[in-house]
């Protein structure tokens, strides 16, 4: 390598730090405010705290009920995804194998609803679901999520299973299996790649999401994550950093799942993004 | 006359897919058939007799959807901030792919980094944002003298449209350069060492060759920034809340508004199928075109 591509490359390498120093700084503020008094976030928001005190982080998980939020979501997203999983992965199955009419009907309005954005059902999905007082509850809410997410699922199980020879499957039904437990003992195990493809993307989603729980959960002790950081931040907003401290406890744990299973979500945000 | 096998059949049918089929049906397809059917009724919320067959009244919320000026003018409005967006975000997206993957060291430190705000909800995305224009913008533009930067962006309508933008550039700048780094992996080598030997430049491989072989990442990242960003809500309420003066209240914001502030369900329905069928349209036009440009090698 001689000495002007070696420069090139720092150049490169100097350029991007920069870019990504800059592109990362609105979360370095949060982390250093969120430590510091309102007072001091006031004064200079650059500066580094004065002393080093978790005060706000405590008095923020109180006040918007952090555990109580944090373990509605895990659950609804837990229990959704894995409703997803299990009922996406056999209607695939059935839509795969089976030649019936039935399956190529639902499939193919599985897959045209794909481009139907949220927003143009929110409004009759709430009426519908608010006149049969159905409304307030996560168990409804977990099942829209499987409503919502079992199309791309099965979309994504549709493609994959189709690539599975059925050589293995005539084996074990020969053998008295039926097609209940072939499913599960020989092609569920198969499907793991995808599995942990929509486990990534699914996670995201309702983890995240905002519109339909907010529309959904109406008493605050029901409030997701996000729904508890929203109405804390309405009223806390003046406050710096008691809302610098809820800004950081939302988003921690996925801080720290990314960091742990970085690969695994890049790679497979990858693969949902390219379908 | 219905044979056993028949019955068989839909037994292993309601075993495999029925769960699922029946909450596809009833969270996804009623709603949006019973939705079309709101925008033809008088119905508003406020209404509790018959509340499942109000009066037919044809067009006439499609009419007034149309002529409701602050309808037009949040549409136009987010026209152009999905504009400004889609171009930003992929020439920054296209231009960090094309750096990170020219070999420079920690790259994959970088990829992992410039990916991370696409793991976090934009309501807290809106509101780290919100407190960087309303306190730290404002503190650099006193000390450094930035007149740019004296007030809040968020506090006049131009700036906070800009604010929008950025924020949005900022969120999906990231999601986009791993489609693009995906694109660029896939170029074969021998391809580019070709290119080279035949004594092309840099600038040269990258119109000549890299460029029409990245048309499929194009067509991706278009498709992804346009329907994403023509759906906005998140950010929107969280970053600006539609202000200053609904200067930056976007359609779904609009909607939303419609049909949950004011209560105005079937109005909000038409305005909610008119976006639909307009993203619908663009994208399926955007797909066709950037499909039609791919080139097979």
């Amino acid at each position: 390598m001689n000495i002007v591509q070696k420069l090139t490359n720092f150049l490169k390498f100097a350029a991007i730090l920069t870019i990504a120093i800059f592109y990362m700084s609105p979360f370095l503020m949060v982390i250093v405010n969120s430590f510091k008094q309102t007072s001091e976030i006031i004064l200079n928001p650059f500066k580094l705290p004065e002393s080093f005190s978790f005060a706000n982080y405590i008095s923020a998980a109180i006040k918007m009920k952090y555990w109580n939020a944090f373990l509605n979501t895990l659950i609804i997203t837990s229990f959704s995804i894995t409703l997803i999983v299990i009922f996406s992965s056999m209607a695939a199955y059935i839509f795969v194998r089976k030649n019936w009419s039935i399956n190529k009907i639902v499939f193919s309005m599985m897959i045209a609803s794909m481009i139907i954005p949220f927003q143009s059902i929110m409004i009759p999905l709430v009426k519908i679901y608010g006149s049969l007082n159905l409304l307030n509850n996560k168990w409804t809410l977990i099942y829209m999520y499987l409503g919502f997410g079992t199309s791309f699922a099965v979309f994504m199980y549709h493609g994959f299973i189709k690539g599975i020879p059925y050589e293995l499957e005539e084996a074990a039904l020969v053998d008295g299996a039926s097609e209940f437990q072939t499913f599960w003992k020989i092609v569920f195990p198969l499907l793991k790649p995808v599995t942990y493809t929509i486990v990534i993307l699914d996670s995201l989603w309702i983890w995240n999401d905002f519109l339909l729980p907010s529309l959904v959960l109406i008493s605050a002790e029901k409030r997701t994550l996000q729904l508890s950081t929203f109405y804390f931040y309405g009223t806390y907003n003046t406050d710096y950093g008691l809302a610098m401290a809820a800004l950081m406890l939302a988003i921690i744990p996925i801080i720290i799942i990314y960091l742990l299973l970085q690969k695994y979500i890049i790679a497979g945000i990858m693969k949902g993004a390219i379908k | 006359m219905i044979k056993p096998k028949n019955i068989r059949n839909l037994r292993t049918y309601i075993i495999f897919a029925g769960i699922p089929t029946l909450a596809f049906l009833t969270v996804v397809i009623l709603p949006f058939i019973y939705g079309v059917y709101l925008t033809f009724t008088d119905f508003n919320a406020v209404e509790t007799v018959n509340q499942f067959l109000s009066k037919f009244v044809g067009l006439s919320n499609y009419v007034k959807a149309i002529s409701d000026s602050a309808f037009r003018e949040s549409f136009l409005k987010t026209f152009k901030y999905v504009f400004y967006t889609m171009v930003f975000t992929n020439l920054i997206a296209f231009f960090l792919a094309y750096i990170l993957t020219s070999g420079i060291k920690g790259q994959n430190f970088f990829r992992v980094a410039f990916f991370t705000p696409n793991l976090i909800g934009g309501i807290i995305l809106g509101f780290i944002w919100q407190f960087i224009f309303n306190s730290a913008f404002p503190y650099i533009g006193y000390k450094l003298n930035i007149p740019l930067f004296y007030d809040s962006w968020l506090a006049t309508p131009q700036k906070a449209f800009w604010a929008l933008v950025t924020v949005t550039v900022w969120q999906y700048v990231g999601y986009m350069m791993m489609i693009y780094i995906a694109g660029f992996v896939s170029i074969p080598q021998d391809l580019l060492e070709a290119a080279t030997i035949d004594g092309a430049g840099k600038w040269h491989k990258l119109v000549r060759i890299i460029l029409p072989l990245m048309v499929p990442s194009f067509t991706v990242t278009i498709f992804l920034t346009l329907q994403r960003s023509f759906m906005v809500y998140d950010l929107n309420l969280a970053l600006t809340r539609g202000g200053p003066f609904k200067s930056t209240e976007l359609v779904s914001m609009h909607v939303y508004n419609e049909a949950f502030l004011y209560q105005r369900y079937a109005i909000g329905q038409a305005k909610a199928l008119i976006l639909f069928i307009t993203v619908a349209l663009i994208t399926m036009i955007q797909v066709y075109f950037s499909k039609k440009a791919e080139v097979e090698i």
